[in-house]
């Protein structure tokens, strides 16, 4: 979703602006990366997958529907009543009482009706689009979580976020109106129908007014088009930029960077202004032609109505009847102008709300995915190549097997793809060439519940969740008791900082653990592996903010732990790896040198110089 | 199976927002909001007048639609003076109609323009205060809720104007002037035909105490609702590490439909008032055509004016439907603008003194005198209990200790980022709190142990604190953080955008990025917050070595596990839970034979000797 292009332009533009002279290299919220479109009024392939989602809700929709359309003939009934009232009854006189009188009790009825059919429509529609609505996001949640992780590494949670929330609450408007549209439809020509009942002549003349509308709107909707879309693109650059200025704050601060941000930030809103002040004159323009167009059918009207009038060839009552429809008949021509654009909006918030469902799932169970049985917890690497990008290799040619209950250790400089390695062993990504198998089983060919039960992770950057830290604990082991928890957190020497804490175990964190310190959440991460209680153990530098005593706790802890387990550990710290049953080394995405402690130091390799890099100036010291 | 245990907790709690239950913090928010538009006078005093011009209009064209009625009545015994009578009021009807729209229009227009006013003014005055307040409110919320307040909240509020206060003119002049004109005509159809305004108010205020009430709720419950989702989404490595996929959509499902029900709730609301609305109308509209109509068969009052009540009464309609959108207006500006007006009341914990004074660094001494610290959150914790250091310029001072000790949170108290609660810290002799906040900071830069690195190119990240930087500064703050060669080996080098929390970057490459990061201001104390952990040791000596040439001009503070990262400091201090209990050079701290010295032990024989036994 990163297009690099774009952003080259954007630059290329900002520099040839200033040749030569000294540039600012400051914006603030990401470039406009990807492309907001306005979708196509009426586009069928958003229309069915959308509708996938509605026809659940089927029955409640129609029903809407039929309300809506009770509801409009209500509507239309009224000034027929009305006309009824006034030719047959009022201007008979007394005679015409009678009439006055049933009128008025068909006037109730269809009052009782609209109150109803309203009711009905708005409540039915209005939940109906709601649980849409939530059903949507559920789906798209529900796919997020299955998606791989190299589509998740390439895209901010800012923008997931903003389909899961803007796109969705912009078909939520569309949904609750999209009935109404139909119910402004059929009044349309509900309307048109009966004035030409009514008086065929008068009625023609009348609707006489309709193309001039048309053929304005022909020259007015692209522009209109135009600058809503560019309204919308500015209000995503403003709010990413808040989003942004939200989550940096902290740097923002450090940096001393909050003056020129906030000037960053006006210029935006002001653009953001520009627009929508362009926007807001254009759907404007409408109101002063369809006003003159209604002024000029009821003076028609009045003028040809009144003289037909005067001439007895019309009743007074259908000349009142025509002057409540033409008052009537521009309301849905102007509540379907202002559907078109919510309609257009949905179209475009469907559109990135169906590519989010639309991200091809990648690693996925193969049809024929057996659960990997309790495994002895061997991990092998047959001749493994991998990279995220298809041409820029991160590991090559890697082979090695680690023995079930032997722990491995895995060393080498920062990007020589550790990391990578072991997002292997859990098939976070799929290797391009080779093959990885855990417990004797290609990890491509069991199911990744089976899989993801054997292996627990303590991952380089420690993530905690909103709760309280029996809850990050604890994480999905339900099974797992206070007991077992505090038993974990014991063993790994964190409980007696949780215990200092105010409400000790439940006390609640903030947000990402932000309130304790980073070691202390490398233990909770820490304690969250240990009760999962896997068959294999993978730590990612999991040890690097915690100093050396208290890692030594950790490693008394695993010792106990590891015991029948498979351990595999990456660190820098080579006290931490150098009692491991193999150690590996990885240099550029090779593995390099491979064996115990003594014999690399005895290869005198690249291990014994990063070995001697660690202690050779304690040794000038010591 | 115990199910997932998060928390429905109101977020923002710590702001105490006065609830919905106040009618004076609503009212007040109002005010509030209405001087906010009023800083564009001139565009609400046009969208005021147009309203009331187009109100106006609106109000004669029933007036002259009955009197064309009455015309074809009338006059039936002449019908050319009857034409002629019509002519001129059907060119009085297409008048007043075109200039209905043009004054509609403006009306439209103008109060539009004052909302887009107001948004930017609040939008502003929101990024500022984000920026502003400290650290310390900054751990007391969660940015997603912040975000919600930001978007959401604003927005309500902004458009306050046209839903709200320009509406309510309009609604008052077409309700009053148009009643005062049928009460004119006829007293008893007068009062008839607004005998729904009283229902209608009633049932909008109401409606408007329980909206109020629903959307500040419905709103709570979608922030935790963003809340699990953007967790969900930025912990998605834990997520998937862990294989909880189902847990967390349980998380989800538990959210989501929680606020489900509260928007059900709303539906109802909403649609129980509007009906009642609707229906009085309604209800009125058959009184009057019933007594109305049995008045003309009586011949007290003419078709016409009948006609003119009636066709007002459908004009009002709209407006009508309209108090129901009003009252929802109302509802979401006290609301919303009470939300965002009480985060914009905050005071920033930390801020210039009144008569702070630019930083004036001459020796670059920098002094921890007795300082005592203890969170806000927790201020009976205290994490730094009576330090007491002197660092001059050029010496490097090393900080070691078990995590919690309170290592992080010394080098934050340097830049200000929370302040001292007992002792000061000074730089050359200045308290830091008595100097400007912008001279303090650009003096001090703090490598943080979280790197947070901005979805831009990385010459943008690398130039973030001075973004006036020339190429070949960049280029060699990042050849000191050993950071170039990887650069210059993508494909499009400093251009290459780095996405949100650095993702395509290895975790030592994200802090080398940050230390070149840390590196352009030139600053007079660095602190390194453990930020090599992720760096193998070979690049960290390197990085190490090249810092040293401009290490003479600076203090330097390292935070490190690796105790090789220490060995040439000038001193190291060796903190416990907030106490120095061991300070000294590397060779006196071992030959102190304490804590240091065990962990040097374990660092390099320690695991020898495990291993033996
Ligand atoms: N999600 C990712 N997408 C693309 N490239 C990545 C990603 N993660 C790491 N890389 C690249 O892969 C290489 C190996 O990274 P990594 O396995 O994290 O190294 P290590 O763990 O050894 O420090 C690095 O050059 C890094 O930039
Ligand atoms: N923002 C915060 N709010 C409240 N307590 C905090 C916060 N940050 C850290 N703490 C607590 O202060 C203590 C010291 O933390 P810190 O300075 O980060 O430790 P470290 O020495 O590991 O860097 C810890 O007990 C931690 O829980
Ligand atoms: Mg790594």
């Amino acid at each position: 979703m990163i297009d690099q292009t774009a952003v080259e332009q954007d630059y290329q533009s900002d520099r040839e602006s200033a040749p030569g002279a000294p540039t600012l290299r400051a914006v603030v919220g990401s470039h406009r990366i990807e492309e907001e479109m306005f979708g196509r009024v009426f586009d069928p392939q958003i229309i069915r997958r959308i509708g996938a989602f509605v026809r659940p809700y089927r029955r409640q929709f129609v029903i809407s529907v039929v309300a809506v359309l009770v509801f409009t003939v209500t509507q239309l009934a009224i000034p027929m009543i009305i006309r009824r009232a006034i030719d047959k009854g009022v201007m008979v006189g007394p005679a015409g009482m009678p009439v006055l009188y049933q009128s008025l009790v068909a006037f109730g009825i269809v009052i009782a009706l609209n109150f109803v059919a309203s009711h009905v429509q708005e409540t039915v529609v209005g939940k109906a689009a709601e649980n849409v609505l939530f059903d949507i996001r559920r789906a798209m949640f529900a796919h997020l979580q299955r998606v791989s992780l190299s589509f998740m590494d390439k895209t901010e949670v800012g923008r997931l976020m903003s389909r899961l929330q803007g796109d969705v609450g912009s078909m939520q408007e569309f949904l609750e109106t999209s009935v109404l549209s139909v119910g402004d439809i059929v009044l349309l020509f509900g309307i048109i129908t009966l004035m030409l009942y009514l008086d065929p002549g008068l009625g023609l003349i009348t609707l006489s007014v309709l193309p001039v509308l048309f053929v304005v709107r022909i020259f007015w909707l692209p522009m209109a088009r135009d600058a809503f879309i560019k309204a919308h693109e500015t209000n995503s650059a403003v709010n990413g930029a808040l989003a942004e200025g939200i989550h940096a704050v902290r740097t923002v601060q450090a940096m001393g960077r909050e003056t020129l941000n906030a000037q960053l930030y006006d210029a935006k809103v002001q653009a953001n202004l520009a627009t929508h002040l362009w926007a807001a004159k254009l759907a404007q323009i409408l109101v002063p032609v369809v006003d003159t167009l209604t002024g000029l059918a009821m003076s028609l009207v009045v003028v040809l109505g009144g003289s037909m009038v005067l001439d007895h060839r019309l009743d007074v009552g259908v000349m009142v009847a025509f002057l409540f429809y033409i008052q009537r008949f521009f309301d849905p021509i102007r509540s379907l102008t202002i559907q078109y654009s919510v309609m257009q909006r949905a179209m475009a918030s469907g559109q990135r709300l169906i590519e989010v469902l639309d991200v091809a799932i990648s690693i996925q169970d193969q049809p024929g995915a057996v659960d990997l049985p309790e495994t002895d917890g061997s991990v092998e690497f047959r001749q493994v190549s991998f990279g995220y990008e298809p041409n820029q290799l991160v590991l090559q040619d890697i082979s090695f097997r680690v023995e079930p209950g032997q722990t491995v250790a895995l060393v080498g400089p920062t990007g020589s793809g550790k990391s990578s390695a072991m997002a292997l062993i859990h098939r976070f990504y799929d290797v391009t060439e080779g093959a990885v198998l855990v417990g004797g089983h290609d990890v491509r060919q069991v199911t990744q519940a089976s899989l993801g039960r054997q292996i627990a992770m303590v991952l380089q950057e420690p993530f905690l969740f909103t709760g309280t830290i029996l809850d990050n604990i604890r994480y999905n082991k339900d099974s797992a008791s206070r007991d077992d928890i505090i038993a974990a957190a014991t063993a790994l020497g964190a409980d007696p900082f949780i215990r200092a804490l105010p409400q000790g175990y439940d006390t609640m964190l903030g947000e990402r653990g932000g309130s304790l310190s980073t070691g202390q959440r490398q233990l909770l991460s820490f304690a969250r592996a240990l009760v999962a209680d896997a068959r294999i153990l993978v730590l990612d530098e999991a040890t690097a903010s915690i100093d050396s005593a208290t890692e030594q706790v950790i490693q008394r802890a695993l010792a106990i732990l590891l015991r029948g387990r498979t351990g595999l550990v990456i660190a820098h710290r080579l006290a931490t790896v150098r009692h491991a049953d193999k150690i590996m080394v990885l240099q550029a995405g090779r593995l390099v040198e491979s064996g115990t402690h003594a014999e690399l130091l005895r290869e005198a390799g690249l291990y014994a110089g990063l070995y001697r890099a660690n202690y050779a100036s304690f040794d000038d010291v010591g | 199976m115990t199910p997932p245990n998060f928390p429905i907790r109101r977020p923002l709690e710590v702001m105490a927002i006065d609830d919905a239950k106040s009618w004076r913090a609503g009212l007040i928010t109002l005010w509030r909001m209405t001087r906010i538009a009023w800083l564009t006078p001139w565009q609400v005093t046009f969208a005021l007048v147009a309203t009331l011009f187009s109100a106006t209009m609106q109000l004669i064209i029933p007036r002259l639609l009955g009197r064309a009625i009455d015309q074809t009545q009338l006059f039936a015994s002449d019908p050319a003076a009857a034409k002629s009578a019509l002519m001129a009021t059907a060119v009085l009807v297409l008048i007043v109609s075109a200039l209905r729209g043009v004054f509609t229009t403006f009306q439209n227009y103008f109060s539009e323009a004052v909302n887009h006013h107001s948004g930017v003014e609040l939008r502003l005055r929101f990024y500022e205060q984000v920026q502003r307040l400290s650290y310390g409110f900054h751990d007391s919320v969660h940015s997603g809720d912040l975000i919600t307040l930001g978007l959401l909240d604003v927005d309500g509020a902004r458009q306050y104007f046209s839903t709200g206060l320009n509406r309510l003119v309009l609604l008052t002049i077409l309700i009053g002037f148009g009643g005062v004109m049928l009460l004119r005509i006829d007293p008893v159809l007068g009062l008839m035909s607004l005998s729904f305004v009283p229902i209608v108010g009633w049932s909008s205020s109401i409606a408007q105490l329980r909206l109020r009430l629903t959307w500040r709720d419905l709103q709570d419950r979608m922030s935790v609702l963003s809340r699990v989702m953007e967790e969900n989404l930025g912990g998605i490595r834990v997520v998937r590490a862990f294989y909880a996929g189902a847990h967390e959509q349980e998380k989800f499902d538990k959210a989501s439909d929680s606020a489900l029900d509260l928007a059900h709730e709303r539906v109802d609301i909403r649609v129980r008032s509007t009906g009642i609305m609707t229906l009085s109308f309604l209800v009125a509209m058959g009184l009057v055509l019933w007594v109305g109509g049995a008045k003309v068969m009586a011949g007290q009052m003419s078709v016409g004016t009948l006609t003119a009540f009636l066709t007002f009464m459908t004009i009002l309609q709209m407006p009508v439907r309209q108090l129901g959108l009003l009252v929802n207006s109302f509802a979401r500006t006290s609301t919303c603008g009470a939300r965002v007006f009480a985060f914009l009341d905050l005071d920033p914990a930390i801020a210039d003194a009144p008569d702070a004074k630019v930083l004036t660094l001459t020796d670059g001494v920098l002094r921890f005198e007795n300082v005592d610290f203890a969170y806000p959150s927790a201020p009976a914790t205290k994490v730094i209990s009576n330090l007491s250091f002197t660092a001059a310029r050029g010496q490097t001072i090393g900080l070691i200790g078990p995590p919690g000790s309170g290592k992080s949170t010394l080098s934050h108290l340097i830049p200000r980022f929370y302040d001292v609660t007992g002792g000061r810290i000074t730089l050359d002799g200045q308290d830091i709190r008595g100097v400007t906040l912008a001279s303090l900071r650009n003096a001090v830069s703090v490598v943080a142990q979280d790197v947070f690195l901005f979805t831009t190119t990385l010459e943008n990240n690398i130039a973030y604190a001075d973004p006036w930087a020339a190429p070949d500064q960049i280029e060699q703050a990042s050849q000191h953080a050993q950071i170039h060669a990887h650069i210059s080996g993508l494909s499009r080098t400093y251009r290459t955008i780095v996405g949100e929390r650095g993702a395509s970057l290895s975790g030592g490459q994200k802090q080398r990025v940050a230390i070149a990061r840390s590196l352009m201001p030139n600053p007079a104390v660095l602190v390194f917050d453990d930020s090599t952990a992720a760096v193998d040791a070979n690049t960290e000596a390197r990085i190490r070595t090249a810092l040293q040439k401009g290490a003479a001009d600076r203090v330097t503070l390292i935070v490190a596990h690796r105790l090789n990262s220490l060995l040439h400091a000038d001193r190291i201090l060796f903190l416990d839970k907030g106490h120095v209990i061991e300070q000294g050079t590397h060779a006196e701290l071992l030959a102190l034979r304490g804590r240091y010295r065990a962990l040097y032990d374990l660092q390099t024989h320690g695991s020898d000797r495990e291993a033996a036994q």
